[in-house]
Formats: structure tokens, C-alpha cells, sequence
């Protein structure tokens, strides 16, 4: 079983099931924080997609995207933070 | 060698972002979720990016992957914290088990001001002596 094998069988569908799970609690959460959380929790599994996808087709460029996706997620997470605590005034 | 080592770095990091998941699921509480998505979700995505650098082995790359990795473990702290606090003052219960609250009769939800004494307990009394004695049944 060579490398590629080994990302394409294994690490992207164990991946795909964890975002699977992720985003039945974004539509079920209870509170908006859930969603907020679990919209943190997808960005950042999109990061490590982006790190065995890199793997897989031998492009390091992708990691470019990865830092980009890691800056978004935590601006989303702090402006989402601040907005919900100003509504509740 | 370094396909072995790629190989299990790129495992384990794909199994603790599964637990990360199954933890967001199985939690019952917005706070334990938070705890779970920091901490589990950190870990996982190092490993991952720590393989990619193994896998390259250029030193652009692992500067630039050890660039996302401390990125995330300077941010990861930081938003956890902020909506947790967001949560707790926007009025998300706590899980019935939980064993302590410390920001209890803390927090005046109306002015959103938060004290380091018990600001609850003085508002109730001076408001059960302006009412007659009976509503303090209630």
C-alpha cells in the first residue's frame, strides 16, 4: 500500500465522516454558540483536509490556504463572539 | 521511512479529529464542546500539518507549516475563551451534572456587569424589603 493509497482509503474518509458529524450538530445545535462552534470545528477540519490533500497530490502550494482558512476561522469565531454579546443589550 | 512516519502523523492527527467530532456530538453541554473543539482539534491538525512537513522535507514548507501551527495554538485559546464567555453571559444553561459555577450571582444580566462579589444576593434583599414580607415564599 503506497503513501497515496494510504491518505486516499484511510485519512480523507475518516475526515469526511468527522465532517459528517460536525455538521449534523450545526444544523441540530441547540444555541447559536453550538453552531458558532461547530463552524470553528469545520474550518479547522478544512485545514487538515487541505494538509492530506497536499500529501496526496504533492503540491505544497495548498498550505498557502491552509494559513488563510486558519486566520478566517478565528476572526469568524471573535466577530461571531462580539456580535452576540452586543445583541443580547 | 519518512512514508512510515508520514503515515502514522497523518493517522493519529485524522483519529483525534474524529474523537473531536464524536466529542462535539456526544457532549451535553455548549462548554464541554468548546473544551473538546480546542483542545482535540488542536492536536489533530498539528499532527496533520507535521506530516505534511515530514513528507516535503524543505525548509520553506516547515516554516511555513510550523507558521500554522503556532498560529493555531496562539488562536485556538483565544476564541475558546471568548465564546465561552459569550455563552455563559448570553444566558446558556450549564449541564445539570456540573459540579461548579463560578461565576454564579456574579453576572447582573441586565446592566451586563460583572463583579467580584455577590451582586445578586444585595439586589434580592433590598427587593424583598421594598415588597411585603409574604413574596419572599416565591
Amino acid at each position: 500500500m503506497t503513501l497515496n493509497d494510504f491518505i486516499y482509503f484511510i485519512i480523507i474518509p475518516i475526515l469526511s465522516v468527522s465532517v459528517l458529524l460536525i455538521v449534523y450538530r450545526f444544523v441540530k445545535g441547540p444555541s447559536i454558540v453550538d453552531r458558532v462552534i461547530a463552524l470553528d470545528l469545520i474550518i479547522t477540519t478544512g485545514i487538515g483536509f487541505i494538509g492530506a490533500y497536499s500529501i496526496f497530490t504533492n503540491r505544497p502550494s495548498f498550505l498557502d490556504v491552509a494559513m488563510i482558512l486558519a486566520l478566517i476561522a478565528f476572526l469568524g469565531t471573535v466577530a461571531f463572539s462580539y456580535y452576540i454579546q452586543k445583541r443580547n443589550k | 521511512m519518512t512514508d512510515i512516519l508520514v503515515a502514522a502523523f497523518s493517522l493519529l492527527g485524522a483519529i483525534f479529529i474524529l474523537l473531536a467530532a464524536i466529542g462535539l456530538i456526544r457532549m451535553p453541554d455548549a462548554y464541554l464542546r468548546i473544551s473538546v473543539t480546542t483542545k482535540a482539534a488542536t492536536l489533530g491538525i498539528g499532527l496533520l500539518l507535521l506530516a505534511a512537513a515530514i513528507h516535503f522535507q524543505d525548509f520553506s514548507i516547515t516554516t511555513r507549516v510550523m507558521a500554522i501551527i503556532l498560529f493555531i495554538l496562539l488562536t485556538a485559546p483565544v476564541s475558546g475563551h471568548l465564546i465561552g464567555r459569550t455563552s455563559y453571559f448570553s444566558g446558556v444553561k450549564l449541564w445539570k451534572d456540573s459540579v461548579m459555577d463560578d461565576l454564579e450571582n456574579k453576572y447582573h444580566k441586565a446592566s451586563q456587569e460583572l463583579k467580584s462579589e455577590n451582586i445578586k444576593q444585595a439586589e434580592d434583599v433590598s427587593e424583598h424589603i421594598d415588597k411585603d414580607p409574604d413574596s419572599k415564599n416565591d
